[in-house]
This record gives structure tokens, C-alpha cells and sequence, in this order.
């Protein structure tokens, strides 16, 4: 019997992503592995030697996706699980390769400032430490043309370029949607080192989003 | 613009806790001079704005990734799998 072909569901819609999995759709699996494998290669390479091991993580974590759609039960997101798989059988191959990962010794750098000093005033003001330059605000740009494409992938460009803790860190809880308590079980940090890792990355990214706004 | 107590926290003080704000991570007096700092300071609230905004943008799932060297072999996959399955 014909039947229309259900129109591709977003990435966000998780119920329809998985249903069309499991119906075998390829457009639907193909639009998957596109947007979450560069992430995903990243990411492997933080936990083993090369590039190649890294690869095989990224497929076999494709293919038990696969064999695990039945079972999935949607207690957490897709990605969120994905990433899950990823990050399990990266560490199982870095420990099987010798690579030893220094998570638990991530550096957490000095404290200079998220915000480069020479934004606020000085001492001398009547206000000191107050917004000598002031942030861009959001609505220079109209809301779609923010969400539809450049800067997110400036975003995506700044978080390449983060130093490796606040990259693992940043990819953890904000591609991948995990809680804190997750990221730091997973990379052996404490609650505050994970936190000032986020921080620190998160600032960055938004560093991004302003030049980005400056710029239109 | 109202100018603020002298007392209150700064913008410079305020950037460096908008991850701890975010987190849940403040205690509540922190927390209640943070939020009163947002009352009358536009500049604060867009820096927050912008932290908000550059969270759901790390977090969206972009399709128009150039394909990636993997698909082939990987959609080779899937059409296997799905062969199982018939």
C-alpha cells in the first residue's frame, strides 16, 4: 500500500526522530549523523590516541544506536543518550589503548576575568565596575535570522577553539544536554571545577555571539 | 536609569556569577543581590540575555554540517540494519 512519505521531523522532535528510526527512515538517520558527528569526533579524540580509534568509536556508537532505537525509552533526550554511547565506548578504548585521559587533573586556570577589564569603569568613576562598554543587546538582530544560522555557527567555530577541559566540558552540558552531576562523574571533577570549566567556555562562546552581533 | 547603592554588587562582579546564578549554584543572599542588580541594570540583563542565547544556540542541532566522511560507510549501515528488520 503507497503511502505519503512523512515529512523529515526536525532533530528537536525527539518522539518523531525515534519513531522514524524505527521505521527505518534514512533521510532521518542520514540528518543524525550529519549534525552530530563532527561533535561526536571531536569529542572521541579527547579520550583516545588517533583519529582512526576515534572514528571506529564514532561508528560503533551510530550502530548501537541502532540496535539499541527498540529499547530506547526517551528517560533522557536522544542526544543526551547518544552522547552517552559515545563517551562510554571512548573510555573503554582510551583504558584499552593506555591513553590515560587527564580529566581528573583538568587544569582550572587562574581567575582572570570572563569580561576583559577595560569594559567597566575605572576606580576613579563614580561608578567603578560598572559597564564602561555595555554589551550589544540581542534585538539589533531580528530573533530568526539569530536562530537561523551565522551565529550559531560562530558559536559552533568557538567552541572548536576552547582550550580541551572547557571544550569537553561545554560539549557535555550544552550540545549533549547532560546535568552537571553526569559530567562530573564521567570526567572525575568536582561540582566547582566543572562549574568554573562551564564558566570559563561558556563566556567564550558568548564573546562569540557579541562580535557576531557587533558585526550586524 | 536609576544609579545603583554603592553597596550593591557591580556589573564586573555580576558577569562572574551568571554561571553560578544559572547553575543553581548561588546562595540565596548572592542570589537576592544578583537579581536586584538585574532590576535596574538593562546592560546586566542583556549579558544574561546573551549567555541564554549562546546556550540554546551551542545546543541546536545543525543539519547543514558538511557531510560527514563517515555517512557513506555509516548509511551503509543503516540500510543493512533496516534489512534485518523486514
Amino acid at each position: 500500500m503507497a503511502r505519503a512519505a512523512p515529512r523529515t521531523p526536525r532533530l528537536t522532535d525527539d518522539a518523531a526522530v525515534v519513531a522514524a528510526l524505527r521505521r527505518g527512515e534514512e533521510a532521518v538517520f542520514a540528518d543524525l549523523v550529519n549534525a552530530y558527528s563532527p561533535s561526536l569526533l571531536r569529542l572521541a579524540q579527547d579520550f583516545v590516541r588517533s583519529r582512526a580509534v576515534a572514528e571506529e568509536v564514532v561508528q560503533e556508537t551510530w550502530l548501537a544506536v541502532l540496535s539499541g532505537i527498540d529499547r530506547f525509552e526517551g528517560r533522557s533526550s536522544l542526544k543526551t543518550w547518544l552522547f552517552r554511547i559515545l563517551v562510554n565506548k571512548a573510555k573503554t578504548r582510551g583504558v584499552r589503548e593506555a591513553r590515560t585521559v587527564p580529566f581528573s587533573s583538568f587544569e582550572v586556570e587562574g581567575d582572570e576575568p570572563v569580561v576583559p577589564e577595560e569594559r567597566f569603569r575605572g576606580a576613579d568613576d563614580q561608578w567603578p565596575g560598572h559597564w564602561a562598554t555595555p554589551p550589544v543587546p540581542l534585538d539589533t538582530v531580528p530573533e530568526t535570522r539569530l536562530l537561523a544560522g551565522e551565529a550559531r555557527e560562530r558559536i559552533a567555530r568557538a567552541l572548536e577553539t576552547l582550550p580541551e577541559s572547557q571544550r569537553v566540558v561545554v560539549t557535555l552540558r550544552d550540545v549533549a544536554g547532560w546535568e552537571s552531576e553526569e559530567v562530573c562523574e564521567a570526567l572525575g571533577l568536582s561540582e566547582g571545577n566543572q562549574r568554573v570549566l562551564l564558566h570559563r567556555g561558556r563566556a567564550k562562546l558568548r564573546a562569540a555571539l557579541e562580535q557576531y552581533l557587533e558585526e550586524h | 536609569m536609576a544609579m545603583p547603592e554603592k553597596t550593591d554588587l557591580t556589573c564586573r562582579e555580576l558577569v562572574e556569577l551568571v554561571t553560578d546564578y544559572l547553575e543553581g549554584a548561588l546562595d540565596p543572599e548572592d542570589r537576592l543581590n544578583f537579581e536586584r542588580h538585574l532590576v535596574w541594570c538593562s546592560w546586566c540583563r542583556d549579558y544574561l540575555e546573551h549567555m541564554r542565547t549562546t546556550i540554546e544556540l551551542t545546543g541546536r542541532p545543525d543539519v547543514s554540517e558538511p557531510p560527514s566522511p563517515l555517512r557513506e560507510q555509516l548509511l551503509e549501515a543503516f540500510r543493512d540494519w533496516r534489512r534485518t528488520r523486514e
